[in-house]
């Protein structure tokens, strides 16, 4: 008989309410310094919450400023030095927006760049998240299994992005869940290890319904 | 088995079970909605579905309505055009009248609600009256640039909401209070946008002479200076030059001198030419769009200002790559080579549509694109969900009412 937690984990997912900020940029300066007094929100939201929003049927561009410098301002050599910063490697919010705003600002040490007009501006946004808890609950790595495959996607990104870079609740709550109560350590610290960098929700279930499987099959926590 | 089951077949997988959850949280909260009226507009189709399927859920939704004599409502209509940022002549006399019915509507109605959604201009002005419950301002239309004297006049009542909704960022006025952004949405289970038989298809499309001989470039919008038709007649002539195609251009006539005007100079270009037909449709004729959408091979929408375009969204729903200029929602509904293109100019337009025509596999693929990305962000599912989480946030420190 498998191990059972005593703590059950409850797979929540989420709902996005998103907020305008009066805050917006026609041009690669505009949105340095715009960004440089943005809240620790918004950055996130346009980071992070671009793996929330982004379906794979379109170009990645990584984060909303890349998408906008590629797409609006058609500054392809930003947008591709705004894309290549990976917001997992950063310890905090701050850190990474002054990594964002730095390379903007080496950008336009070669020029301006194009201004475009109010409606395909910038705007930038913040969201807060609304919890649904889903139930429910499970106590064993295969009830735990069977509940990941089914969820909502949306509880993906809620327990691996959301609980990491802005709860503060660094492992994610999968890795914490299954260190903590499941006692195995070897598959929370493989699930830690997971590339969130320009995947998807579902891809990302799909690797952990993997990690899940092998570590069941070399009989860890049995 | 509820109304929201129905959605299952249709909306994003789970989706119907975080509505549920999301219903156990407010059930028992009383949600209500003003608007101007209950006929016509997109999202009034909409609150059609969203009052009896919240009902089902629980949630005590309610939808009033507001209304006055002709002098109220074109007052009314002159302030939003004037929020929208046209210039009217806005007297006081008109204002006070504004005011004046609506206050009169107010005394009628029972507004006590945990939360109030008041929908547009017309009813706007009945926060000043609002009881107990959280108000919350649900507008509709870009009001980035509003006429100045329409705006001074709004903020004397816009600033007792306590928060708004717009639909897109670069569409919210400057209000010292959180502004949320919800995307509009369609009803998959409408009339307008239910799936049709083959016959009842074939059936809805003699009615209206449609003969599907030839690519249909189908252009669904009303017949205003806004949604610019003309232009969509000169996309389908130097398209015509290569295809031969046919351009079915539909709406429902606008009661006004401008839509008259419009319209002429669309019998004007489309005569001598039996491949354009124009369809003035009355704002019933739901079934009749809904088979122009599925007839067509490619759809336009060729305006040259959009509040969010979501005759787009109804085109993607049926599976249509869609060619759109690049304003208002547009470019939100439409991915840029995935699910059809955003254009600058009318000879742009015809150049898609020529690619198109040319490379006919791209067609069903980028409809299918279409179709996913309109059931992940623009079903009233959708749109329920972000309401319904919206009301927890707002009532989450209120108390349920007595």
């Amino acid at each position: 008989m498998s191990p059972e937690a005593e703590a059950p984990f409850v797979f929540t997912a989420c709902v996005e309410l998103r907020e305008a900020l009066d805050r917006s940029a026609h041009d690669a300066r505009e949105l340095m310094e715009r960004l440089e007094g943005a809240p620790e929100d918004s950055v996130f939201f346009h980071v992070h919450g671009y793996f929330f929003r982004h379906r794979p049927v379109t170009t990645a561009y990584g984060n909303d400023f890349a998408r906008w410098a590629a797409v609006e301002l058609a500054d392809l050599a930003l947008a591709e030095r705004l894309a290549v910063v990976d917001p997992f490697q950063y310890d905090d919010l701050a850190s990474l927006r002054e990594e964002l705003v730095s390379i903007i600002h080496s950008h336009l040490r070669a020029g301006g760049g194009p201004r475009v007009e109010f409606q395909r501006a910038f705007h930038f946004q913040q969201s807060r998240m609304i919890p649904v808890p889903l139930g429910p609950s499970v106590r064993t790595l295969a009830e735990f299994r069977q509940g990941l495959s089914i969820v909502e996607a949306s509880a993906i990104y809620l327990h691996m992005v959301e609980a990491r870079a802005r709860l503060g609740r660094r492992g994610g709550d999968f890795a914490t869940w299954l260190r903590g109560a499941l006692h195995l350590p070897a598959l929370a610290d493989r699930i830690e290890r997971i590339d969130l960098y320009l995947t998807t929700p579902e891809r990302v279930r799909g690797r952990l319904l993997a990690l899940i499987d092998q570590s069941i099959e070399a009989g860890e926590g049995a | 088995m509820s109304g929201l089951d129905a959605y299952r077949a249709v909306a994003s997988p789970n989706a119907v079970e975080v509505i549920l959850k999301l219903a156990e949280q407010v059930r028992g909260r009383r949600f209500l909605h003003l608007t101007g009226g209950r006929l016509g507009s997109g999202p009034a189709e909409v609150l059609r579905a969203a009052i009896p399927l919240l009902n089902d859920l629980a949630v005590e939704a309610q939808w009033e309505v507001t209304g006055g004599d002709p002098a109220y409502h074109a007052a009314a209509q002159a302030l939003q055009a004037a929020m929208q940022g046209a210039e009217r002549a806005l007297t006081d006399e008109r204002l006070r009248h504004y005011l004046e019915m609506n206050r009169m509507t107010a005394t009628k109605l029972r507004l006590e609600a945990d939360v109030v959604l008041v929908h547009d201009i017309q009813p706007a002005s009945l926060v000043t009256d609002r009881a107990e419950g959280r108000w919350v301002w649900r507008c509709h239309f870009d009001c980035s640039h509003p006429q100045q004297q329409a705006w001074s006049f709004f903020r004397q009542f816009g600033e007792h909401f306590d928060g708004a909704i717009f639909s897109l960022p670069a569409f919210a006025a400057r209000l010292g209070m959180p502004r949320y952004i919800i995307h509009p949405s369609i009803d998959p289970l409408s009339e307008k946008n239910r799936e049709l038989g083959s016959r009842e298809l074939a059936g809805v499309l003699q009615e209206l002479r449609v003969e599907r001989d030839k690519p249909l470039l189908v252009q669904v919008s009303p017949f205003t200076r806004d949604h610019h038709a003309i232009d969509a007649v000169n996309v389908y002539r130097l398209v015509k030059r290569h295809h031969d195609v046919r351009l079915i251009l539909a709406g429902t006539p606008q009661d006004d001198a401008d839509s008259l005007e419009v319209l002429s100079d669309l019998r004007e270009a489309a005569q001598h030419d039996a491949d354009i037909a124009i369809l003035e449709l009355p704002p019933e004729a739901q079934r009749h769009i809904n088979a122009l959408q599925r007839a067509a091979t490619i759809v336009l929408q060729t305006s040259v200002r959009e509040d969010f375009g979501l005759g787009a969204a109804e085109a993607m729903w049926k599976g249509k790559p869609v060619i759109g200029a690049a304003v208002g929602g547009l470019t939100q509904l439409i991915i840029r080579d995935v699910t059809g293109y955003t254009v600058y100019s009318v000879e742009g337009a015809a150049f898609r549509i020529r690619h198109l025509l040319n490379n006919p596999e791209l067609i069903p693929r980028m409809g299918a694109a279409g179709r996913e990305h309109v059931r992940r962000g623009f079903l009233i599912t959708r749109d329920l969900t972000e309401y319904l989480a919206l009301m927890i946030h707002l009532v989450r420190a209120t108390p349920p009412r007595g």
